[in-house]
């Protein structure tokens, strides 16, 4: 078996002429990993930069009106950028800079990713371009202006279903047609190894101060945590430091868009199954062919037809579940936590904060369930506005 | 000997390469006769990806066009069995491994021996991967192509001393279509293939007219246009068997003066 495998997933499909740079990738890695200046730069950048760490906060009026567990809000929207997707970013473009990149290159779906991106290429002085399905530069079209106004290039892929697996792809080319000064910023735990690792340890800081923030609070591990899937780089994020904790229950939230029934679904742990794409094994949502599937999910950050291989192996093990929410479900939880808590989360986050919404009144006074927050909702307001009949202009 | 070094065996070999079911089976079928007449040593058969991460835009909608006509796997296998009633040299398959994987593996390969396909070049799988599929190329004799890169250094020697049929060396970085001009030390490449390997070696990505290819052929034992080819499917749709067999005559005559 190659390198980078989760069970039977992961490795590192992948043409040739990647090859040398990944591998280039994994050993600066797993030098600087180890580096104490490294570390010194990266947790400066988090905490005095980008806002770290993360509040965790009591949800007092969800709790009391779902009359069940104690919920738990983790505030990754309350991060700079105004989202988790920073925290990876700070660390790969850190990584670039010292590997001597002047350039990157991310895809991005719902633009979390690309503004980022973005973000740390103006802080660190590379140059920065970020591919885009173009159908959500129209579904995001805040997002491409702030990527513009931080000075990166924003290029449409109008390829395939022009969303983010079409963005992922083009920014694959991309990164074969110029490897020798760019770095390819993968946003998710995905795409060839080692992307799934380094992203994940990038993210596990979320699940890190979680466990001490829970402690300091409660005194005890939560009952569950629950996080929003696509790839799934917030919900490994969220989960990795608890993996070992058996009784910490890891539920990771899909998109279902109109129903696991339907077509328009991209849930891919309830629709997919077994394959090679993007320079990984894992589950993807395809035909009888191998063709991959045009997903579809009102959350262009959620819009994906594959998993993470590390999550393909929580789910293998039973270590973690999957769940399937759909568009409508997860408007109403974007809806609900902005009436009742007055914290407006991203559309992607509002999935977990649906499933939350099933499971907490099943739950004991006594059990604590903690939810990623995993972003900032002020990008979805036009589009769920629309959703509900509202024509709102930005 | 695999049937693949047949193809090696009268001086510089032409590969042309043609997405399967663009714009249709039918239109293949004739294109693939036809390129068979008009000289080529060997025909590289692209089963289209939805999503082909290798592939410039010129393949990619050629891919478009042919899933959105209907081919499937199945199809073009059907189509593979009738060609082997006329056309005699090799012919190897281009696809993505999901594509592979998703049929079953060992499924896919073994139907590929009994249909008469030589080979596969699937270019998301490396030298790191290749377990995935070798053991049943192995079991049925299917010839797994390699490839090498201009990036790929120091792994030449170790992927061109395994390699199997030929070894595809890609010009260029990037992904396939027709470039004006290659840049790649191609002399420097080959020659460490040669020194780890008589392998032989084809130059493919970028060659888009006689001329390159003869430049190219000189530096190589056989050469491998698609996009210049795919394209005239694109322009002639229907119409595009002769135009196509007329470039394939062309390069062919310009390599064999070599």
């Amino acid at each position: 078996m190659s390198k980078g495998r989760f069970g039977t997933h992961g490795g590192q499909y992948i043409p040739e002429t990647l090859m040398n740079a990944v591998n280039e990738l994994e050993k600066a890695y797993e030098h600087y990993k180890n580096d104490p200046e490294f570390n010194r730069e990266l947790t400066d950048l988090l905490n005095n930069y980008a806002g770290r760490p993360s509040r965790l906060y009591f949800a007092k009026h969800m709790t009391e009106d779902l009359g069940g567990a104690k919920i738990y809000l983790k505030r990754e929207d309350l991060n700079h950028t105004g989202a988790h997707k920073i925290n990876n970013v700070l660390g790969q473009v850190l990584l670039a800079k010292k590997m001597g990149k002047t350039r990157v290159i991310a895809e991005t779906g719902a633009g979390q990713h690309g503004v980022a991106t973005a973000t740390a290429a103006a802080l660190m002085g590379m140059e920065c371009e970020v591919f885009m399905g173009e159908e959500d530069t129209i579904r995001q079209a805040l997002n491409v202006y702030r990527m513009r106004l931080l000075g990166a290039k924003v290029t449409p892929v109008k390829t395939g279903t022009a969303t983010l697996k079409d963005a992922v792809s083009e920014a694959m080319r991309e990164w074969t047609r110029r490897v020798d000064d760019t770095h390819y910023v993968l946003g998710s735990v995905m795409g060839p190894h080692p992307f799934p690792t380094i992203v994940r340890d990038f993210q596990a800081v979320i699940s890190k101060e979680i466990k001490e923030q829970i402690l300091e609070a409660e005194g005890k591990l939560p009952d569950a945590v629950l996080a929003c899937v696509g790839g799934g780089s917030n919900a490994i994020g969220a989960f990795y430091n608890f993996i070992e904790d058996k009784e910490v229950k890891l539920i990771g939230c899909e998109a279902a868009g109109r129903g696991v029934n339907t077509a328009d679904t991209a849930a891919t742990i309830a629709t997919g199954k077994l394959g090679i794409f993007h320079g990984m094994k894992s589950y993807f949502c395809q035909d009888e062919y191998g063709q991959i599937a045009p997903v579809y999910s009102i959350s262009a950050g959620l819009d994906y037809p594959g998993i993470g291989p590390e999550h393909a192996n929580l789910y293998d093990t039973g270590r973690a579940e999957y769940v399937p929410v759909t568009d409508d479900e997860a408007v109403d939880a974007f809806e609900y936590l902005s009436r009742t808590e007055g914290i407006i989360p991203a559309i992607e986050s509002a999935h977990a904060v649906a499933h939350a919404m099933k499971i907490a009144p099943k739950m004991g006074k006594d059990q604590i369930i903690v939810i990623n927050i995993s972003g900032r909702g002020d990008k979805d307001c036009a589009a769920i506005a629309r959703y509900r009949g509202e024509d709102i202009h930005e | 000997m695999s049937n693949i070094k047949r193809a090696f065996d009268h001086g510089k070999a032409f590969i042309p390469f043609i997405t399967c079911g663009d714009p249709n089976l039918a239109v293949t079928e004739e294109i693939v006769q036809r390129m068979a007449l008009a000289g080529a040593d060997l025909i590289e058969l692209g089963i289209p990806f939805s999503d082909p991460t290798a592939e410039g835009p010129v393949i990619q909608a050629a891919s478009n066009r042919a899933l959105t006509a209907g081919a499937t796997t199945d199809k073009i296998f059907d189509m593979v069995v009738r060609l082997r009633e006329t056309v005699k040299i090799p012919m190897v398959f281009m696809t993505y491994a999901n594509v592979l994987f998703s049929y079953g593996s060992e499924r896919f390969i073994k139907k590929c021996s009994e249909i008469g396909i030589d080979g596969l070049i699937i270019p998301d799988v490396p030298f790191e991967e290749k377990e995935e599929f070798a053991p049943y190329c192995d079991k049925y004799g299917v010839d797994l192509v390699s490839m090498i890169a201009p990036t790929s250094g120091d792994r030449i020697r170790e992927i061109a001393s395994k390699a199997k049929g030929f070894l595809y060396c890609v010009s260029s970085m990037g992904v396939t279509g027709t470039r004006s001009e290659i840049v790649t030390d191609i002399g420097a490449m080959i020659e460490s293939v040669r020194a780890a390997s008589n392998i032989p070696a084809a130059i493919g990505f970028g060659i888009s007219d006689a001329a390159q290819a003869k430049k190219m052929a000189a530096y190589a034992d056989g050469v491998i246009m698609g996009s210049a080819i795919v394209k005239l499917c694109e322009k002639y749709g229907s119409e595009a068997p002769e135009h196509i067999e007329k470039l394939v005559r062309e390069v062919k005559a310009a390599i064999t003066e070599l």
